[in-house]
């Protein structure tokens, strides 16, 4: 059997008295568009804050590409492939798309601690910052100051800055989060762009973007695993319906 | 060496009683506030001139002396602190040193730069006798004024409803908000009796610092910083601790080491901000 | 304009000196030698830059708020003093070794202010100043204490005497210093290196997510800042050849913090500015009203506070042309 890109075996998070993880062991193979859904509450932040390391594990491990990572920091995942982006963005306010592109690219080739040259100067750098706004379709507005940008695009660039360190596996939370109607099929093509040997984990709440995106999915619910399947077996799955139908019942 | 540990206690409970408001602004509002000594000198000055131009007792000053940098306080805090409540530390530092770079001159143009004196009456003079030890009677006195004050803030705190509310605030203002506690008010109040402790912390002062000039907010910002940096800012008996300690430290340090001297006692903040940021005596981490 | 043009044009931009920066520094040069009974006055204001220009390396680039700055001021003024007085005459080695001096003491110090809020660092650094300044009090036999200490300096390159009697030579001299120095943070700021503290100044979280590792990167400007603070202290000693206890106050740390907030953080010329309009200030009002130009400075700063930094700074930002637009306001 083949590495998988990323897996967890038996991951536990406790916060004192309250178990947030509960025994997730997930699998994903490399390539994979894996989505990962549930109810509020039912652990995903807490899990993706384990996966990319802001949070220890209280018990089990977390692997990447094989290597067991659950004792490394977050920037040291970082540089071992693992990004992701931010449910709320986490951009750069005052620097342009271009400049925050830039800064991804440079750290990623290693250059982003030299006091020589700029980096707006290295060809290398320049021709895949110019390759990811056009794939963003950012271009238009690479010079603007971050934070005037429209939501939409904001929320590209969230993904076009991870991207931008060639990460071998993407965790992608809930990217279509506060989008409005008319942009979030630019949020759906851009996904539907990614590299294909790039693994991606998403976690969404939106269901149609949930089933158009992904191959497999699998199902949190009060920090455990409900069930994990392909979209046309988690959809007919009665639990999984009563996980949202019967919420939506009593609230 | 006793006579030491009694001078270090009387001048650490000035320190309390002086910086005790900016722990409490600090804890609760997270504010920094570096113009505190401002309203302490205000106090001194109360003290000082109501005594040496209107004949007034020392004793029958001190209520004035909290009374008018309350007010000040309260003005100040209505108009002008409430708007920097949520800004950056950076902001607040800036803003209270300018408010200190204001009333400095203004101290100075009215009053000169000369150091107010403030005369004691003659039954706060001299020294007592007791097992061998001298044990000046002014010290007393301020030891006894303090320790009374701290003893009605505890049981301000502790025993009132005013007080659990304080608390409440302190622990977690948002909360408290929500539990329907008028927290706009609480730290009104709380600022204006910061402003006024301090200003009677001042007027208490100004016989054992030499005098009342307009150097004094620059002067003593930083032995109040140190109290609340070490003392911690979660009550008042944090508050009391660190300010006795550096009391002593500090009048031990210049008489015992006194190549060393206030060296010890920067050396025990900057450890203190290091080691156990809350403060070394404050009930466990933020 | 193809794309792959536009795209370098807008990241370059900043390298290009423009011709507003150009006369700015011609017109220093110019004025060095028109006004020449100002040269004093020029000095001081240009030693003062630069010390403004150090501080803004660490605020206004990498959000580390400092209240002890002086620090490093006193470690180059009282180094250069005491190299000097112990037989090191040539200016330009004792500059250079007390700013290393004052950086090495800048590259120990940073580790402290990785951890904790902003407060902390507040406190910490006005810690460390203070202790410094009582280490100088309390040891006059190194540092003259409260008489000073007593020095002599070698002409420049043999030709140019600085000190007492040459002050156009020290303005001169000063203004090369901080020039020079001035080039170099210029490099350094647009510089990957640069573009990376900018990132951890406006989103330490997303720059971490992407690689970037925040106390190698603090620590390194940390140290080239407290370098800098001590070439401005060494210049000091060096041209006035009086340096005094008061180099490690509390007020000095202050004043360097108000040049810069009101010259504008984040661009680098905030500091030079901001201590030429402070200075100019204090003279003019030291005049007219002796003492309390501090009065002004205090309500000016709370104006400013109270008026909202960022405002007033994103709108005098925004008349600054384009290519010196780099970094943000703090």
């Amino acid at each position: 059997m083949s590495e998988a890109a990323l897996e967890t075996r038996g991951l536990v998070r406790r916060f004192g008295g309250l178990v947030a993880t509960d025994n997730v062991s997930l699998r994903l193979e490399p390539g994979a568009r894996h989505a990962l859904i549930g109810p509020n509450g039912a652990g995903k932040t807490t899990l993706v804050n384990l996966l990319t390391g802001i949070l220890k594990p209280t018990a089990g491990a977390v692997l990447l590409e094989g290597r067991d990572v659950s004792a490394l920091s977050a920037n040291a995942r970082v540089r071992r492939g693992l990004c992701r982006t931010f449910q709320i963005n986490q951009l750069f306010p005052a620097m342009t798309p271009a400049e925050s592109l830039c800064l991804a690219v440079g750290e990623r080739l290693g250059r982003g601690g030299s006091w020589l040259g700029l980096a707006g100067a290295d060809g290398a750098i320049l021709g895949e910052v110019e390759d990811l706004l056009r794939r963003f379709d950012l271009l238009a507005v690479m010079d603007q100051p971050t934070h005037k940008l429209a939501y939409g695009k904001q929320r590209l660039l969230e993904i076009a800055l991870a991207l931008a360190r060639r990460p071998r596996v993407l965790l992608l939370d809930e990217p279509a989060a506060g989008v409005p109607e008319g942009e979030r099929a630019d949020i759906l093509a851009a996904l539907a762009a990614l590299p294909a040997d790039v693994t991606i984990l998403l976690i969404e709440h939106d269901m149609d973007l949930v089933f158009r995106f992904a191959t497999r999915i699998s199902v949190l619910v009060a920090g455990r695993l409900l069930m994990e399947g392909s979209p046309a077996e988690v959809a007919a799955d009665p639990r999984v319906r009563e996980v949202y139908l019967g919420a939506d019942a009593h609230g | 060496m006793p006579t030491i540990l009694f001078d270090g206690i009387a001048y650490g409970m000035l320190l309390f009683v002086l910086a005790c408001g900016l722990s409490v602004t600090l804890g609760l509002m997270n504010f920094v506030n570096l113009a505190h000594g401002a309203f302490a000198m205000a106090g001194g000055y109360v003290t000082a001139l109501l005594m040496n131009r209107a004949g007034v007792p020392f004793l029958a000053t001190l209520p004035a002396a909290f009374a008018a940098p309350a007010i000040l306080g309260v003005i100040l805090e209505r108009t002008l602190y409430r708007r920097l409540y949520g800004a950056s530390p950076l902001d607040q530092v800036l803003f209270t040193i300018g408010l200190v770079f204001i009333a400095m001159p203004i101290a100075n143009y009215f009053l000169g730069d000369q150091p107010q004196q403030v005369h004691l009456p003659p039954f706060l003079q001299g020294r007592v006798e007791w097992a061998g030890i001298g044990f000046g009677i002014y010290r007393l006195f301020i030891i006894a004024v303090c320790g009374a004050i701290a003893l009605a803030l505890q049981l301000l705190l502790i025993g009132t409803r005013f007080g659990a509310q304080l608390r409440a605030a302190v622990d977690d203002a948002r909360v408290a908000s929500g539990l329907g506690i008028d927290v706009d008010r609480l730290f009104a109040i709380t600022f204006a009796v910061g402003c006024g402790l301090a200003g009677l912390g001042g007027a208490l002062a100004a016989d054992v610092v030499g005098g009342i000039d307009p150097t004094f907010p620059v002067k003593f910002m930083v032995s109040f910083l140190i109290v609340v940096t070490v003392g911690g800012s979660r009550g008042i008996l944090g508050a009391l601790l660190g300010a006795l300690l550096l009391g002593i430290l500090d009048v031990a340090g210049k008489y015992y080491v006194p190549s060393i001297g206030a060296f010890i006692i920067y050396a025990v903040m900057v450890a203190t901000l290091l080691i156990r940021p809350q403060g070394l005596f404050a009930r466990g981490p933020r | 304009m193809s794309e792959a043009a536009r795209l370098s044009a807008h990241l370059t931009r900043g390298a290009r000196w423009g011709l507003g920066e150009i006369a700015f520094w011609l017109l220093i040069v110019a004025l060095i030698f028109l006004v020449p009974s100002r040269a004093l006055l020029i000095n001081e204001i240009l030693i003062a830059g630069l010390f403004a220009m150090s501080l803004d390396l660490i605020l206004g680039y990498a959000g580390i708020i400092s209240l002890g700055h002086a620090a490093f001021f006193g470690i180059g003024a009282y180094g250069a003093a005491i190299l000097a007085s112990r037989g090191i005459h040539d200016p330009i080695l004792g500059l250079i070794l007390a700013s290393l001096l004052a950086g090495f003491l800048g590259l120990a110090t940073a580790p402290l202010l990785l951890r904790g809020s902003d407060l902390t660092r507040l406190m910490v650094t006005l810690g460390i100043c203070l202790m410094l300044g009582e280490l100088a009090n309390r040891n006059s036999w190194a540092t003259g204490g409260a008489d000073g200490l007593n020095f002599e300096l070698t002409p420049i390159f043999g030709l140019l005497p600085i000190g007492f009697t040459g002050q156009r030579n020290a303005a001169l001299y000063s203004l090369v210093v901080l020039f020079l120095l001035f080039v170099l943070a210029r490099r350094i700021v647009q510089s990957p290196f640069g573009l990376s503290l900018r990132a951890l100044k406006e989103n330490r979280l997303r720059a971490g997510a992407l690689g970037v590792s925040a106390p190698h990167r603090l620590i390194v400007i940390y140290a080239i800042s407290a370098t800098y603070a001590g070439a401005a202290g060494a210049l000091v000693a060096q041209t006035t050849q009086i340096v005094s206890l008061d180099v490690f106050d509390f007020h000095r740390s202050a004043d360097v913090l108000l040049m810069l907030i009101i010259g504008g953080t984040g661009y680098l010329y905030g500091g030079i500015i901001g201590a030429a309009l402070f200075i100019a200030i204090k003279d003019g009002l030291s005049t007219a009203t002796p003492e309390y130009w501090e009065f002004w400075i205090g309500l000016l700063l709370v104006a400013l506070v109270l008026g909202g930094r960022e405002r007033i700074g994103a709108r005098l930002h925004a008349l600054l042309p384009r290519r010196l637009r780099g970094g943000s306001a703090a």
